[in-house]
């Protein structure tokens, strides 16, 4: 994104509006798929005119994604809503048997432009059946992509850019976003898929921060600069493929790194990055990696339980100082 | 409206080739040609054929793990089936699908599904496809019994139906999953019952009378294609041979005298012989179109066994259609 691009105040939830009507009205095989999105046209968030290509579903998200996947091999390029990313379980099948795997059992012959969209609605008492983070299960699924944007001009940018994907897309929004504004350019906007952003630069620790926990990882960093270190920012924004280059650039030139990552600790995003750190960049770790992440326990109810389990400003504090 | 000769020899070839096909897959994988195990087709190709027959070539099918016959029927050259099941190069999918996977989109056929019921939601989509770009086009979906225990079964023509979606669910009932009695695990006697919870047309037919199934689902085709929505069609039929071949299934669950009576039924030659009766076919056409499906099998045969087989490195390709360097995955 350029700076000297003009740019406007505006809200995640605005922004992920924006990236569909755009790209409904520019490209006539879009069409948009999914429980409770009648509310898109009826609120007039969307051309009514479009609303021969939104189909406001049932609550069947096996059947509906695995229709996302069958209309994306035979000519449409469909945005599958499953509003909530616990939900993302009752169609792993289509999902990660049918989606992942089809290209590549046809030997290539199937194209899958195919747009999932899960929002995380994890840190507001939903209880367990709401509040995941899945997408470590996804990474684990080659043949899918799966980005995290964390910021109004990012889930903007990802989600045009996934639409104009030929591959199928996962995208992890975040509910805890929704309200937040942020800058984001005028016109046209794509934020490119498998390519990360540094959020603030540094030098002396690198912090990846995935998804929603940026806010937490840049405060951290302030504090930090106060105390004396430098702490550099990067936000992957894209999990498969990762944008290793970035990551390890920075680690090399830092030496240490802390992985701040909502979802859970076993097999998460942050375990990952941190075996590539360590395999592709040990020679210059001066210090254990070390992982800021969500315990292994399903997510409770109540405020009192849930809120201390997340990722926050103190604990990322506390671990970058740790390392010294 | 009712098959003309010429559409008739057309039926009854289509039924031979999948049966000799099939009968020298069994052969190749006892000569060790063919890796892992094959599910084959033979008993079911009146339900095959004749659904396939009622399609135009524009339209879509989606099969099952049990769909050596699918692309056949849709008319897939034969060479890159065998090579595919040979798990060759220049197999259909390049040795990356197999037995359960043999697609072929240049002649309609999308998908099978090694996952019982991962086909009708596919097949929902490619209908709402079709009614999106107004192409006029169909698709057969193809799925077993024990896929309408399966949600997806039932989330996909609840889909279908509330948005009159052009597809055609066409259920081969064998009887059995794998092992188990069809009937020990389903709540009504019939499967065509379940198109009533949906509202849509639900049909019985014989399945091993390819013209009757023809004629249904020709029917339910011309309504699928009038816009009027999805059809629910239960083609009763039996698998002459195990499960899988290669797989041991070191039980009896079939009484011999049943498969006896049901092989008395044999879509083959219930066709041939009504042709034949009827003047259709001779004798001679019968030893010509036999000698020439020989010919076509070798040649099949003798393609798959000239190709190579892939080179390790090709495990790495069509895993994206849009690989991006950002991940080196």
């Amino acid at each position: 994104m350029s700076e000297a691009q003009p740019s406007r105040e505006t809200t995640y939830f605005q922004a992920i509006f924006e990236a569909h009507q755009e790209e409904m009205l520019r490209d006539e095989r879009v069409v948009m798929i999914g429980e409770d999105i009648s509310l898109y046209t009826k609120s007039g968030i969307l051309d009514g005119a479009l609303s021969d290509r939104i189909f406001s579903a049932p609550i069947s998200e096996n059947g509906f994604c695995g229709m996302g996947v069958g209309a994306a091999m035979t000519g449409l390029r469909p945005v599958v809503d499953l509003t909530i990313a616990s939900f993302i379980y009752l169609a792993m099948d289509q999902i990660v048997n049918q989606a992942a795997k089809i290209r590549y059992m046809t030997g290539g012959q199937a194209t899958i432009p195919v747009v999932f969209r899960a929002s995380m609605w994890h840190d507001g008492s939903n209880a367990a059946h709401h509040s995941d983070r899945p997408y470590p299960l996804l990474m684990n699924s080659p043949g899918l992509k799966v980005v995290v944007p964390a910021t109004a001009a990012d889930v903007k940018g990802l989600i045009k850019s996934a639409i104009r994907d030929d591959d199928p897309v996962v995208i992890f929004e975040d509910n805890s976003l929704w309200f937040r504004s942020g800058p984001v350019p005028e016109g046209e906007h794509l934020t490119p898929i498998g390519v990360a952003t540094v959020r603030r630069p540094g030098d002396d620790v690198t912090l990846v921060a995935i998804g929603s926990v940026q806010q937490d990882a840049l405060d951290a960093a302030e504090i930090l600069a106060k105390e004396g270190t430098s702490v550099e920012v990067i936000d992957p924004r894209t999990l498969t493929p990762l944008d290793k280059p970035t990551i390890l650039d920075s680690v090399e030139r830092t030496g240490r790194l802390v992985i701040v990552d909502p979802a859970h600790r076993t097999c998460g995003a942050a375990a990952e990055i941190a075996a590539i750190a360590a395999e592709e960049a040990f020679h210059a770790l001066k210090a254990p990696i070390a992982r800021v992440t969500t315990p292994d326990v399903p997510i409770p109810f109540s405020p009192s339980l849930e809120e201390p389990l997340y990722p926050r400003k103190d604990a990322i504090v506390e671990a970058v100082r740790k390392l010294k | 409206m009712p098959l003309r000769p010429s559409e008739r020899i057309s039926l009854l070839r289509d039924i031979m080739t999948i049966r000799r096909f099939e009968e020298s897959v069994k052969k190749q994988l006892q000569a060790g040609l063919i890796p892992g195990s094959v599910h084959l087709s033979i008993g079911h190709e009146g339900a095959i054929a004749g659904g396939c027959a009622a399609l135009d070539d524009g339209d879509f099918v989606v099969g099952t793990h049990r769909s050596h016959g699918h692309p056949i029927a849709k008319g897939s050259d034969l060479g890159p089936l065998m090579a595919e099941l040979m798990g060759r190069a220049d197999g259909v999918c390049k040795g990356k699908g197999g037995s359960m996977h043999l697609t072929d989109h240049s002649v309609g056929v999308m998908g099978e599904s090694g996952i019982v019921g991962g086909g009708l939601p596919l097949a929902t989509g490619i209908g709402l496809s079709a009614k999106v770009l107004e192409s006029g086009r169909i698709c057969l979906c193809f799925f077993g019994d024990g896929a309408s225990s399966e949600g997806s079964f039932h989330e996909s023509l609840n889909l279908a139906a509330i948005w009159k979606l052009p597809v055609v669910y066409l259920c081969e009932n064998n009887l059995y999953g794998a092992t188990t009695p069809a009937d020990s695990v389903l709540s009504v006697e019939d499967i065509a019952i379940r198109a009533g919870g949906y509202g849509i047309p639900g049909e019985i037919v014989d399945g091993q009378d390819a013209e009757a199934v023809h004629s249904v689902v020709a029917r339910a085709v011309d309504r699928a294609r009038r816009g009027e929505g999805p059809s629910l069609i239960e083609a009763k039929t039996y698998r002459f041979g195990e499960h899988a071949e290669g797989l041991i299934i070191p039980v009896s669950y079939r009484d011999e005298e049943e498969v006896d009576r049901w092989k008395k039924r044999d879509p083959l030659d219930i066709l041939r012989t009504r042709l034949f009766e009827e003047g259709i076919v001779s004798e001679e056409d019968m030893t010509q179109m036999e000698s020439e499906l020989q010919q076509r099998i070798e040649a099949a045969v003798a393609f798959a066994k000239a190709s190579p087989m892939p080179e390790p490195s090709a495990a790495f390709e069509d895993v994206y259609s849009n690989p991006i360097a950002g991940g080196s995955r």
